[in-house]
């Protein structure tokens, strides 16, 4: 547990809650009772039963063989992006809309980056008959059109952040400043593993299906539960945290968290937040951001809009800190490059901010003694302890 | 004797305190503001610390924060403007903003330079009491500088009477459930708030803020306690002036006429 977070909500030196006076009373709710909320059966039952109906899990854990072979090594690719609305962040807003019907309030509001969590805390609203308001940065709206048109028909509200760089932080402190205002009726979805305890702790949790599921896949198609690396992209870092979670305590399972570089690290226009950040405050959370040496926070800069983020979650930042992680940092360019290489040798199309996860591969000098099975072994394995029913078995 | 108790002392009721936002509406404005404030009758001056992203404060103080910010404003500077503010200011100051600032600059050094300043307090909206228990109470306290607490409409008795204990100045009581500068007048849900507060006969002073710009909603909160707080209408005063010592005259004397006639 020596990467979970502690009873006064902080990773280390990261964490906490940092929170105007005004936001106190429903921050202290939701950390007084989160947890027993999660931990009734009623919502466990209701939170499974949707997650696997309505969200689609298990995803697939696919053995991407041309991939392997590229790399000599053996590459899974967890199918987050065939939960439905198309990436994980719909975890977590079940989870938390559930918890938001708990505690009796009516409506929702969330900030959204690359609008997939805009998307996802739209389409719970709906299912749950919940008012939806999502802030965007006006600028993430341009780039990302096709999905306010989306929340846009799943009736929710769209409204613009038009402050700073008109992105994701700039949503993020708007939705803040709704919720100052909205304080009784409102839950306020927090998409990543930011802002003040507990919602690091608690999105990380729902999350957690991620490597829960990575867990009992690999057992049944290779034999064995843990793999030598888990690599994955981090704006926040919620999808890295899922991705992480049951595997951090086992130290032989190496971390890789991969950071958007933008135009170079070094360019100054950038959202690698561990190389570039250091111990602040944002949105609630002492954490590592990006900021001048006034402490004003600095406008990051990412292809990615869900990467375009001068923070990073404070367990992250632990993660780092302690260095439990490795952390890459891939430019616009590259990740580009490992998206459509990607696409053409397995036929999948990765969003672009898990196309810099791929990139990472370029960099990390994989060792093929590294890899204990051969695709082809895997396969066979997989072959004769598949679990469904196939033509022509009499099983 | 740090001038916050000073005043506190000195005076019981319709107590004035100012905000405005260093750099704001020029770099080299801070210190004439604070001097006319002074003259014009202000009790107490809060100065604000910009940053880029202020989460409590709505599109009033936000654009000035940012035009501060633009202007060059940075908190190394604001202290350098305040070098000699002593020799011209003798009412309380209060340096109000956001914490991260404050930390990258240093705790330690930042407490220090503002008691030799001469500096009385601080108000930092997103420093929690706990956090301000747990790691910076000793560091203020060691400079004689006092720490104010906000609280709201949602902020439970038991909770408004563990800030009074914690609390060793003033305590802000902010006016509804809003960022600044979002709503204007005082209802009377506000007023049967204001009287609650009064009730739990606190140990310290209260001044309210939040939705405070004229006579009329100073005379209300006034009624309540101690005193109260203007912040976004008078960066809306400073953000149209195009005198600063005629204008901000004008509405501080406009905000406080009635007391000026009952009082003396």
């Amino acid at each position: 547990m020596e990467y979970n977070v502690n009873d006064k909500g902080f990773y280390g030196k990261f964490g906490g809650a940092y929170i105007p006076e005004m936001l106190y009373p429903n921050v202290a709710e939701l950390r007084d009772t989160y947890l027993e909320i999660i931990q009734e059966t009623a919502f466990q039952e209701q939170f499974y039963y949707l997650l696997k109906h309505y969200v689609g899990r298990p995803t697939p854990l696919y053995l991407a063989e041309r991939l392997s072979e590229k790399y000599k090594a053996q590459i899974y690719l967890k199918r987050e992006d065939l939960c439905h609305t198309g990436a994980h962040k719909i975890n977590n807003t079940i989870g938390q809309i559930l918890v938001a019907r708990k505690l009796g309030k009516k409506s929702i509001i969330a900030e959204t980056g690359a609008g997939q969590h805009g998307v996802a805390t739209a389409t719970v609203c709906a299912l749950m008959g919940m008012d939806c308001i999502i802030y965007m940065g006006s600028h993430d709206m341009e780039r990302q059109k096709p999905n306010v048109e989306r929340m846009k028909i799943l009736g929710a509200t769209v409204i613009p952040a038009t402050s700073g760089s008109k992105t994701l932080k700039d949503a993020t402190n708007e939705a803040m400043r709704h919720w100052i205002n909205h304080p009784q009726e409102t839950h306020y979805i927090i998409g990543s593993v930011v802002g003040p305890h507990p919602y690091p702790a608690m999105v990380a949790l729902f999350q957690s299906v991620i490597s829960d599921e990575i867990k009992m896949q690999l057992q049944q198609q290779i034999g064995r539960e843990n793999p030598d690396y888990i690599i994955a992209c981090v704006g926040g870092g919620s999808n890295a945290a899922g991705a992480f979670y049951h595997f951090m305590d086992n130290k032989d399972v190496k971390l890789v968290a991969v950071e958007a570089a933008g135009k170079g690290v070094n360019s100054g226009q950038s959202a690698a937040t561990t190389a570039l950040g250091t111990m602040g405050i944002l949105h609630g959370s002492r954490t590592l951001l990006m900021q001048t040496e006034d402490g004003q926070v600095t406008e990051p800069y990412s292809i990615s809009a869900g990467l375009d983020y001068p923070g990073i979650g404070p367990l992250h930042a632990h993660l780092f800190d302690t260095k439990r992680a490795t952390f890459y940092a891939v430019t616009d360019e590259n990740a580009m490059k490992a998206g459509i290489a990607l696409s053409r040798l397995e036929g999948i199309i990765p969003a672009i901010e898990t196309a810099h996860a791929l990139a990472a591969l370029d960099e990390m000098q994989l060792q093929p003694h590294e890899s204990r099975y051969s695709p082809q072994q895997a396969r066979r394995y997989y072959s004769s302890n598949r679990d469904c029913p196939r033509p022509g078995c009499t099983r | 004797m740090n001038r916050l108790d000073e005043v506190f002392q000195q005076k019981k009721a319709n107590i004035l305190s100012v905000y405005f936002t260093a750099g704001f509406p020029g770099l080299t404005d801070t210190i004439p503001i604070m001097t006319h404030l002074q003259d014009a009758g202000a009790d107490i001056i809060e100065v604000g610390i910009p940053y880029s992203d202020p989460v409590a404060d709505g599109p009033t103080i936000q654009e000035s924060n940012q035009a501060a910010l633009k202007n060059g404003m940075n908190l190394r500077l604001l202290l350098q403007q305040l070098k000699d503010v002593r020799k011209q200011i003798n009412i309380p100051i209060v340096l109000m903003g956001y914490f991260n600032p404050v930390m990258q600059y240093g705790i330690e050094r930042f407490c220090q330079e503002c008691h030799e300043l001469g500096v009385d307090g601080f108000i930092f909206p997103d420093l929690p009491m706990q956090m301000y228990l747990d790691e910076f109470k000793e560091a203020f306290e060691k400079h004689g500088l006092h720490n104010i607490f906000l609280i709201t409409p949602q902020t439970s008795d038991e909770r408004v009477r563990a800030i009074d204990k914690n609390s060793d100045s003033f305590i802000y009581v902010v006016s509804s459930a809003s960022i600044t500068g979002a709503k204007t007048g005082i209802s009377s849900e506000q007023e049967a708030y204001f009287q609650r507060i009064c009730d739990l006969k606190l140990k310290n002073p209260t001044l309210i803020g939040f939705g405070i710009s004229n006579q009329e909603t100073f005379e209300k909160a006034c009624k309540t306690a101690h005193g109260a707080i203007i912040g976004s209408a008078f960066i809306k005063v400073l953000e149209h002036s195009k005198d600063l010592k005629t204008d901000i005259h004008n509405y501080i004397r406009s905000v406080k006429k009635a007391h000026e006639n009952i009082i003396h």
